[in-house]
């Protein structure tokens, strides 16, 4: 079975918001749970702020390093679903069941099997 | 060459060029199937159309040629593969599930496309699983058009480029990445399961109304209607309605684009100019369309957006002159299809219908209501139907200013030079 990505972006918030998200973890347990019963999840993870990524760029022999994520924008990379699902169809079905998907965005990129 | 062999090259090329009008969607609906692929099907169905002019010429032409190019297209497929040696593994899998469903596969054509019921419905699946896997919502909306188009509608590449007004490798390309993003993101080959298929009929239904809709008021451009597109569009709809007869929408859909492509003649007139509604000539009304419309309408068993426009598009003919409409009924029908589809330019179109049926001050009412929405900015029809009824109220001044923000906003030709005439008409009575 194909496996796809699911990126989950979000607006990074603070204080009485963050709170708010994190009330929300039973939620987030039980669908992963779900998934992880039904051998769709692969692996997933919740990721620290942006403000810890380090971007990496080699251009010629050089390394470029660059203190902060790929794109700077309002929406954050802010965790990751791995699955392993029949089509894009049931990936797109997962991904609207994060409550990311309610205040952010989820992403779904499948995964490669071969070169071009 | 002898004159013999020039008549067999002429019905070998017609019957391929019938073959490929008639036959090619169906058969490229199942290859997809078989090989797997969109565009491997596309590639080695264009193969076996090359190779079916030189085999027709030698052996004759085949008793069923869908069948005949759906064998010889499953070996080209193979061919294919076979030639790039990353996929050695996928060819043979694909030429071993050949020999297996098709024991005649040595004595050549055959054993495909025997014309019984099993294989009628077949086939019909298939153009479903294309149907919907063209119409995915998972596509850009542009690449879902312009993939519907290329591989259902029967244009090729460059007609949709024109429709579109885009330059053709453009098109190409746009139609090239949805065929990829449909294999690299795995968008399954499949009618929807029972739970999403209203939702994803009416994406499909959108993509359908889309085309028309283009074609019959080309948004942009010298020309008031693209024929190619609205053709298009109907050929679809009326293939949805045989592959789905029981859904009602579909139905809904095919009539309201036929009603509506009835009065294609009429509305411009010797000189190309734009002739509204109520000013048509009701003989050049197409009768064969009208009746099959209203017959579609018939269908229908229950109120929807397509068949509440339709019903309004058939309430606009039946009347035996304009004064006639029954703009009360109308103006009803836009409110319930506003519980379906509560966009502004519905709203519009209430209250126009008001307008005519309650007189202009209250139309006008509810069109200055409009004005502040902020996705009606740029919709000309807004501002052409005030300045209908301003004129109408006896407002001239304010007509023309109505007028002329309609004028600027309009980004068709035809249309635009009419509400050109209309503006000048009012300036002269003004002063008068």
């Amino acid at each position: 079975m194909p496996e796809f990505m699911l990126l989950l972006y979000a607006p990074e918030v603070e204080g009485a918001q963050e709170r708010e998200r994190w009330a929300a973890l039973p939620v987030w347990e039980e669908i992963t749970e779900s998934l992880r019963k039904s051998g769709t999840l692969v692996a997933n993870g919740p990721l620290h702020p942006s403000s810890s990524a380090t971007t990496v760029r080699v251009r010629g022999d050089e390394t470029v390093l660059t203190d902060g994520p790929f794109a700077t924008t309002k929406e954050m990379l802010a965790g990751f679903y791995l699955l392993d699902c029949a089509d894009l169809d049931e990936a797109l079905r997962h991904a609207a069941r994060l409550p990311t998907a309610r205040y952010g965005s989820v992403e779904v990129r499948p995964l490669r099997r071969s070169a071009p | 060459m002898s004159f013999e062999a020039a008549v067999v090259d002429a019905a070998v090329e017609a019957a391929v060029v019938e073959a490929f009008h008639t036959e090619r969607t169906a058969v490229l609906a199942t290859l997809i199937r078989l090989v797997g692929d969109f565009q491997l099907a596309e590639d080695a169905l264009q193969d076996a159309f090359a190779a079916a002019v030189a085999t027709w010429r030698r052996e004759g032409v085949p008793r069923r040629p869908g069948a005949w190019l759906l064998v010889a297209a499953r070996r080209k497929a193979v061919d294919r593969l076979r030639r790039d040696k990353s996929m050695a593994e996928r060819a043979e899998r694909l030429a071993a599930e050949m020999r297996l469903h098709d024991p005649n596969e040595a004595g050549g054509v055959g054993s495909l496309g025997d014309a019984d019921n099993d294989t009628a419905s077949r086939i019909d699946d298939d153009l479903l699983r294309l149907i919907f896997t063209c119409c995915h919502p998972a596509l850009d909306l542009s690449a879902r058009v312009a993939l519907t188009l290329r591989t259902l509608g029967g244009m090729t590449t460059g007609e949709i480029a024109r429709a579109f007004l885009v330059a053709e490798p453009t098109m190409g390309k746009r139609i090239v990445r949805a065929k990829r993003k449909i294999a690299d993101a795995h968008i399954r080959y499949r009618v929807p399961p029972d739970e999403e298929l209203p939702e994803r009929l009416n994406g499909v239904l959108r993509v359908v109304h889309l085309i028309f809709n283009e074609g019959y008021s080309a948004a942009h451009g010298p020309d008031l209607v693209r024929t190619d597109l609205c053709d298009s569009a109907i050929r679809l709809a009326r293939l949805l309605s045989e592959l789905m007869p029981q859904e009602s929408e579909v139905w809904g859909l095919l009539s309201l684009t036929l009603l509506h492509d009835a009065r294609r003649g009429a509305r411009s007139d010797a000189d190309g100019r734009y002739v509204a509604l109520q000013d048509q000539d009701r003989s050049l009304w197409d009768r064969g369309r009208v009746s099959e419309g209203l017959r579609a309408l018939e269908r229908t068993d229950r109120p929807g957006t397509y068949q509440i426009q339709a019903v309004i598009a058939a309430l606009h003919m039946q009347a035996r002159d304009p004064d006639d409409t029954d703009w009360t009924r109308i103006a009803e029908l836009y409110s319930a299809l506003a519980q379906f589809d509560p966009s502004p330019v519905v709203k519009v179109n209430h209250a126009t219908a008001i307008g005519f049926a309650d007189g202009p001050r209250a139309g006008l009412a509810l069109l200055n209501a409009l004005r502040d929405d902020s996705a009606l900015a740029g919709y000309q029809p807004l501002h052409a139907a005030r300045a209908e009824f301003l004129v109408r109220a006896g407002d001239l001044s304010g007509a023309a200013e109505a007028y002329a923000l309609a004028i600027g906003l309009s980004a068709n030709a035809v249309e635009r030079s009419e509400l050109e005439r209309r503006a000048a008409a009012v300036r002269r009575s003004e002063q008068a």
